[in-house]
Parts: C-alpha cells; sequence; structure tokens
C-alpha cells in the first residue's frame, strides 16, 4: 500500500491494519451483553420448550440450538420437524432457515470497514457466531469510536453461552413456564435494539435513509409473506444512503 | 419431549441449517471484501445497521399494538436523555408491563 497517486487512494484506504484485539475489550463486550439476558432467556428457553413440544429428543434440541444458532429461524424451522427426518424435509428446513437469516449478510457486510483487515482464519468463526444483538452491540461502540474487535467477540461468546444453556431449563419445563408477556420480556429485543440505536444516529445524514428503511420494511412486510422485509428495508436503507451521497471531501 | 438419543436423520437436518445460516452470516463480509469500499459505498454500509433495525421493529411494534409503541417510545426517550441502556431498557420494559397490567 505504498502507491500514493490520488486517483487509487480512496479505493485503497478500506485496507487498514487488522483491527485490536483485547481480552479487555472481549469482558467489556461481554459484560455490556448482561442487560439482553432476560430477553435472551426467554427466547432460548422458549426455543427448548417448543421443540420439547414438537416431540425432539433433548440432544436433538440441544445441538439444534448449539450448531444451527439462529434465533426466529430456527422456530420457523421447528414447524416442519418430523420423525423421522428425510432428506427432503432436512433440506426444506435449510433452505427455510438460509431465507429467514439471508438479511444478515447486510450485518456481515457492515463490519467490513472495521475488521476488513483481520485475518480470515479469525474473523470468520467469529462471524459464524454472529447475532443480532452482538452485532449491534459492536456497531454502537464502533460508532462511538472504538476500535478494540474483542467487544464484538465478547457479545457473540456471552450470548451464546446464554443461549445453550438457556435451551435446558426449557425444554424440560415446557409445560410448567409462566406467560413471558406478562413482564414485557417478549418485547424486550426490540426495545434493546432501539436503544443501541439511538447512540449510532449522526443526524440530518441518516433521517431519509432510516425512513426509506421503515416504510420499505411496512410495505414488504404487508405484501410478502415471511422475513423479506428486512433484508429489503436494510438494503433501501443503504442504496437511499448511496444514492444521497455527494464526495464532500476529495478522495485524498 | 422425546425418548432415545437423536431422531432419525436430524443431524442432516441440524447439519443442513448450520452451513446455510454460517453462509448467511460469512457472506456479506466475503462480497465486501471483493468491492472497493469508495466513500460512497461506506456511505451505504453505515446506513445498514440503522436500517436492518427500524425495517424490523417498526412493523413487528406496530402490530404488537400500544403496549410494544409505548415501550419502544419510552426506552428511546430514556436513552437519548440519559445514554444509559440499562435503564432505557427497563423503562420500556416497564410500560410494558404497566400498559398490560392496567389498559
Amino acid at each position: 500500500m505504498s502507491d500514493t497517486s490520488p486517483d487509487t487512494l480512496a479505493s485503497e484506504t478500506h485496507v487498514p491494519g487488522p483491527a485490536p484485539f483485547s481480552m479487555d475489550g472481549f469482558w467489556l463486550g461481554f459484560r455490556r451483553c448482561f442487560v439482553t439476558t432476560p430477553g435472551i432467556v426467554v427466547f432460548g428457553m422458549g426455543f427448548g420448550a417448543a421443540a420439547s413440544v414438537k416431540g425432539l429428543t433433548f440432544l436433538d434440541a440441544f445441538l439444534f440450538q448449539g450448531l444451527v444458532l439462529a434465533g426466529a429461524s430456527q422456530y420457523v424451522a421447528l414447524e416442519i420437524w418430523s420423525d423421522p427426518l428425510s432428506w427432503t424435509t432436512a433440506f426444506a428446513m435449510a433452505a427455510i432457515v438460509f431465507t429467514v437469516n439471508l438479511r444478515m449478510m447486510l450485518l456481515g457486510a457492515a463490519l467490513r470497514p472495521w475488521m476488513g483487515g483481520i485475518p480470515a482464519r479469525q474473523i470468520y468463526p467469529a462471524l459464524a457466531l454472529m447475532t443480532d444483538p452482538a452485532w449491534i452491540l459492536a456497531i454502537r461502540y464502533h460508532r462511538e469510536g472504538g476500535q478494540d474487535w474483542g467487544v464484538y467477540l465478547g457479545a457473540c461468546i456471552f450470548l451464546y453461552l446464554l443461549w445453550i444453556i438457556s435451551v435446558v431449563p426449557g425444554y424440560f419445563l415446557a409445560s410448567a413456564l409462566d406467560d413471558p408477556a406478562r413482564y414485557g420480556f417478549d418485547l424486550i429485543m426490540p426495545i434493546f435494539f432501539i436503544t443501541m440505536l439511538v447512540p449510532v444516529w449522526r443526524g440530518r445524514v441518516d433521517a431519509l435513509p432510516w425512513l426509506v428503511a421503515i416504510f420499505t420494511g411496512l410495505l414488504v412486510k404487508a405484501l410478502v409473506p415471511g422475513y423479506w422485509f428486512v433484508l429489503l428495508g436494510g438494503l433501501a436503507a443503504a442504496i437511499t444512503a448511496m444514492i444521497l451521497f455527494k464526495a464532500e471531501e476529495p478522495s485524498a | 419431549m422425546s425418548d432415545g438419543w437423536m431422531t432419525e436423520g436430524a443431524w442432516l437436518a441440524i447439519l443442513a441449517m448450520m452451513a446455510t445460516t454460517i453462509l448467511a452470516k460469512t457472506m456479506g463480509f466475503w462480497i465486501l471484501g471483493r468491492v472497493p469500499l469508495t466513500p460512497r459505498v461506506r456511505r451505504g454500509l453505515e446506513a445498514l445497521p440503522g436500517g436492518v433495525i427500524l425495517a424490523t421493529i417498526v412493523p413487528i411494534t406496530l402490530e404488537s399494538g400500544l403496549p410494544g409503541m409505548a415501550g419502544i417510545a419510552i426506552a428511546t426517550v430514556v436513552m437519548v436523555v440519559t445514554r444509559k441502556d440499562w435503564l432505557a431498557v427497563a423503562a420500556g420494559l416497564a410500560a410494558v408491563a404497566a400498559i398490560r397490567a392496567f389498559v
């Protein structure tokens, strides 16, 4: 990267050194996730309970939770679980999970400018552990000036542990579970996400892209079944921002 | 609940779902490694967190009715004023619980 000609510089500035990693950052991300605990536990126990009712063995449910690691899409795929599972059903479940999780490509894309310099053998396993709350928590930290990607990994690990632990009581206590809606725990994740989004707001430059995302989300949700509203709403925001972009500063 | 170690064919289904999930989680990052990150592309990427989250929670919140809307509104206000996320989440949850209990 010693090339200094001004016309190539702009496109090459995205190859920084790897983002720093520290255990202090790791524990910071780990701790910052504590606030999500009730929401994750309810969500994770809910899957255990649903799996139990559906007739999965405990090992089925535990491995499902621990290896697939994909929140809402697990619930959707569980709908078509059968005993025994045929190849066709397995394939259909994988396809369902993929369409529900396709939006996560946007989450990974958004991490590229920050984490692009991290060696592939480290960043790809870390991306496999990505969950929405860990991602938005890391994005918020980065927007506030942080660079340590340990924060992201710490958040992923905390949420992963909580996720695989919570499925156990959910599975065995399925019938005894109280109604989580009573305490508002069913809404804790949306509330957490909007809370994390407040510091991400940068003022007027975000206004139109965010509005476009809301309207696209509402429109697609009303017209198209499934989870496409998330992917298309997010894409609409990115495209709007790119259209609005004017090169404010010279490329160097 | 069901007896036995594992359902026949469960391994296959779980590994297939794991594979497609990892593909979805990594492909965006991979693709953006093959696109020049010009200032314009960066601006687009910066709009993604707000876009993804709002496109997700606004339709879901509207569907959940008054408790959800009040919880989101109060959490947002508390966060804007105090910048303490745990306080904002607690206030939002309290609003949801209170409305469900009394309205």
